[in-house]
């Protein structure tokens, strides 16, 4: 298998590369149900449950994007996979109760006695906007190095707040696609405010990334790096104004474009990633602990690169039957 | 203060309880579901419907439960036993992996359409999504319990620089424990599954209800219950025999045996005394272990006091709870199997609606017997392997994370009572759905069928 160089070069990055790739879709997909869930207080009873309809379908499959990405990090990097999680022990642990409490209210709010629903959607609110604050707060502590100090922790509220904002903004997107009527005119509004939450969350992350580390403020300002780099902000904020402008003309009269938001956003989401992997690439533990130090022997990581390379197409192609399936306006949620 | 080290395995232990619970239902509920598809495809008869539009409410609220559980728990690796990853990974990594591959996204994707996609999808795809859905969690017993079974009978491997490496793949994967483990969990799985339903359709018949459905689902829960729980015994039976030869400390455990030698009884009673190192109020049948695992009565069985250490290191169990989930187990298979054979006569000689109302309290009383079961089995098997957390290859203590026990004591806290709460939240929705049924309200679309398929609208509460 020395095919293409040695592997102990080449796999580390493979498995960086795939494990990037699940979080970038988690954030897409799961930032959209969590987005919605985030924004159920807003919304009148009938409302309520057409954005719980037009999950349905998905949530489920979409935070099993989470459960390999954790896997990914676990299988080929564990020493970094102990490290961080250890580090990170309690928001991990208020995401999951987040995550449990919005999983479960799913299915409770439509199968509890009537009279409990509205206790249900309360939770099903709580639950959402913790899981997506903690995955802020986490996002935050781990650009700072995983450091627990006072500028660490201000600066990890504000990318909470940052990253619920951009989830916002992506479940916002989709329910412009998936609504009708003042539902989908209340999507609109809502994008308005949570596009400008995501541009300061930009901006924020922006400035401290370079600020922590002087190794990734010489990557980021040096030529020719800096023309390297460029791309990313000046794409950005490209991405940021046609989203700015779809929204003005959104909800258009025969529906059309209603797309555009929800693709800025996740081109957004991904311009986002590939500066943060270019600015922390070859660390996995920020400033301690490379992708080499950290992966696991290369037969081990061989075995899981042949089931994935197998596996993983099939995934998509099952995900994207799915959404073909469930395409267009969202219905009331029915075992029919 | 407690340690970092107990309250982590106090909260493991409380984490995995918790979600086997909703796997070890879904696992046979899946294939239950497209057994009625199926006999409703065959026959045309409204009550195999009735019955797949009713379980299958019970199957998605299951299955969330089972989801959001399992998320803790690919994370409880990380965060409580890093060294366990640090020492193992490259054996225990590959087969997490797959598990998530072959499995996660399988049933998580057609699930969708397996609930909601019944007038968007033709009818076939919809039973395949379901067999897929079924399938899928079925593969995810087959890894996890591929990874469990290393653990107990670990095969396949060398050391090289204090870390595990693989060797051989499929030693690995059809390690010794493999076989037994996994049957006598896919059974019990069938048999939680059988006796909640058993059990949910007696509560709806005591409550009144004469339907064709649960006359149907009643029939289908006990003869099911009736046709697995020997099979169960007697895989149980081989099962032991199996982990005499692998972890034989175990089985001394849970024979509460301390000296090794011949004519050991089979002890139906005592209270054993970890410290002591002796049983009280001991009473059993004299020989009856010898008999049992060596099939003779002068048959030498290995006892406790042959795995201390010369320097009093104890490398065995603690047996008093060893001893009774052993126990509780088995009480309740023999109560399984009185159970269901006799209400499996009394359908057959007397008819459902001939059968004493006891029949129906005992089911009752039994709807979560599996439960109580499975968890006794997982506490004997994995405080069995004690102090070990891979037999023979590492302890648990060596897999600890360093997080203060505040933390842990914290985190703790905060998963038994959002368990606790989701265990009465579950229980109630179930019984809120019996009633409910019973008094004929989820039926409302039942007479207008939907499209080609001729099946009925369910609505999703
Ligand atoms: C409905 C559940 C259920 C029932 C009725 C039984 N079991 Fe069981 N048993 C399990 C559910 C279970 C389990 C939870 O699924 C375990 C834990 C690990 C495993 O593989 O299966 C288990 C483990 C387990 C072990 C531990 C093996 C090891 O880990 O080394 C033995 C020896 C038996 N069983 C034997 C029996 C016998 C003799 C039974 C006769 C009545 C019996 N079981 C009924
Ligand atoms: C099949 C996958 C499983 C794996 C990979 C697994 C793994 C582990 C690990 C890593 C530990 C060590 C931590 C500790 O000591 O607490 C452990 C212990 C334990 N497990 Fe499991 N387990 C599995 C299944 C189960 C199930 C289904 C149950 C129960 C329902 C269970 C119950 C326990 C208990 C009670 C302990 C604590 C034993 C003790 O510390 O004395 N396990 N297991
Ligand atoms: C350490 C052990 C375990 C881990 C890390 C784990 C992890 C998970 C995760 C992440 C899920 C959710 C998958 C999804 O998103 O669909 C899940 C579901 C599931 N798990 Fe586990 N699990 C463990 C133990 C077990 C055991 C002991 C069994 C049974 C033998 C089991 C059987 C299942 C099944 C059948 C599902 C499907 C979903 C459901 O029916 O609820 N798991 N598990």
């Amino acid at each position: 298998m020395d095919l293409f160089g040695e592997p102990t070069e080449w796999l580390p990055v493979v498995f960086a590369g795939l494990m990037g790739v699940s979080i970038l879709i988690y954030v897409v997909l799961d930032g959209f149900d969590l987005g919605v869930g985030t924004l159920i207080p807003l919304a009148d009873d009938q409302e309520k449950d057409r954005m719980v309809a037009s999950i349905g379908p998905f949530w489920d499959a979409n935070e099993t994007w989470l459960v390999l990405a954790i896997g990914l990090l676990l299988v080929a990097f564990p020493v970094a996979h102990g490290t961080i999680l250890t580090a990170l022990y309690l928001p991990v642990a208020i995401m999951l109760i987040g995550l449990i409490a919005r999983g479960v209210a799913f299915e409770f709010r439509a199968k509890a006695p009537a009279s409990h629903k509205a206790r249900w959607n309360q939770i099903f609110f709580v639950g959402s906007l913790t899981t997506a604050l903690s995955q802020g707060f986490m996002l935050g502590f781990y650009i700072m190095g995983l450091q627990a100090t006072a500028a660490a922790f201000a600066f990890s509220i504000l990318t909470a707040i940052c990253l619920t904002a951009g989830y916002i903004l992506v479940g916002s997107s989709w329910l412009i696609i998936k609504a009708e009527g003042p539902l989908q005119e209340k999507a609109v509004k809502w994008a308005r405010a949570s596009l400008i939450g995501t541009a300061l969350g930009f901006a924020a992350i922006s400035i401290a990334t370079p600020a922590v580390s002087p190794r990734i403020f010489d990557k980021w300002f040096s030529i020719p790096e800096v023309l390297l780099l460029a791309p990313l902000p000046i794409m950005a904020a490209l991405i940021g104004g046609i989203i700015f402008i779809a929204l003005r003309y959104l909800p258009t009269k025969d529906d059309s474009w209603n797309f555009v938001p929800f693709i800025g956003a996740a081109v957004l989401n991904v311009l986002a990633f590939a500066g943060l992997a270019y600015s922390f690439y070859p660390y996995i533990v920020p400033e301690k602990l490379t992708i080499y130090e950290a992966a696991s022997a290369p037969e081990s990581l061989f075995i899981i690169l042949i089931g994935t390379v197998f596996v993983l197409p099939v995934i998509m192609g099952y995900t994207a039957l799915a959404y073909i399936v469930f395409r267009g306006k969202a219905r009331d949620l029915s075992y029919d | 203060m407690m340690d970092a080290l107990l309250l982590s395995r106090i909260q493991f232990g409380a984490n995995i309880s918790f979600h086997i619970l909703f796997p070890t239902i879904t696992i046979a509920l899946g294939w239950i579901l497209l057994f009625f598809k199926l006999r409703f495809q065959q026959t045309g008869e409204q009550r195999f419907m009735d019955a797949y539009s009713f379980w299958v409410k019970v199957f998605a609220l299951t299955f969330g439960l089972g989801v959001v559980s399992g998320i803790t728990m690919s994370f409880q690796f990380g965060t409580n036993w890093p060294g366990f990853m640090e020492k193992v990974g490259n054996v225990a990594g590959p087969l997490l992996a797959y598990e998530v591959l072959t499995a996660f996204f399988l049933e998580a994707v057609f699930l969708g359409i397996m609930l909601f996609g019944f007038s968007r999808v033709p009818n076939w795809v919809h039973t395949l999504a379901t067999f897929l859905v079924a399938f899928g969690t079925t593969m995810s017993a087959f890894w996890i319990l591929v990874l469990n079974s290393w653990m107990h009978t670990p095969a396949g491997y060398e050391i090289r620089d204090g870390v595990v490496h693989a060797t051989d793949w499929l030693a690995i994967i059809f390690n010794p424990s493999l076989p037994y483990r996994l049957s006598h969990m896919l059974i019990a799985s069938g048999l939680t599954a059988a006796f909640l339903i058993a059990g949910m359709s007696a509560l709806r018949f005591l409550l009144g209800e004469r339907s064709d459905e649960i006359k149907t689902t009643l029939r289908v829960g006990a003869g099911l219950a009736a046709l697995l729980i020997p099979v169960q015994i007697f895989v149980g039976d081989l099962h032991g025999l199996n982990t005499l030869e692998h972890q034989p400390q175990k089985v001394a455990a849970m024979e509460g045996n301390w000296e090794t030698g011949p004519n050991v009884p089979l002890i139906l009673f005592a209270i054993p005394d970890n410290e002591a190192r002796t049983n009280h109020f001991e009473f059993g049948i004299p020989s009856g272990a010898s008999l049992i695992l060596k099939h003779s009565p002068d048959g030498v069985v290995p006892g406790l006091n042959d795995f201390v250490l010369e320097d009093g290191t104890v490398k065995h169990p603690p047996v008093f709870q060893v001893f009774w989930s052993f126990r509780v187990m088995v009480g309740i298979g023999l109560l399984m199997l009185l159970v269901s054979w006799f209400a499996v006569f009394s359908f057959w000689r007397c008819g459902v609606e001939g059968t004493s109302p006891w029949v129906m309290r005992a089911f009752v009383l039994m709807t979560f017997s599996g439960w109580v079961a499975t968890l006794a089995g997982w506490y004997t098997t994995e405080i069995g392997r004690q102090p070990w957390l891979v037999q023979g290859v590492m302890t648990t203590a060596e897999a600890v994370a360093d997080v203060p026990p505040v933390m842990v004591l914290s985190t703790l806290i905060a998963y038994l009572a959002t368990y606790a709460l989701l265990t009465v939240a579950y229980i109630g929705v179930l019984t809120h759905l019996a009633r409910k049924a019973a008094r004929g309200e989820t039926k409302p679309g039942l007479e207008q069928k939907s499209g080609a398929a001729g099946v009925a609208l369910i609505p999703a509460e």
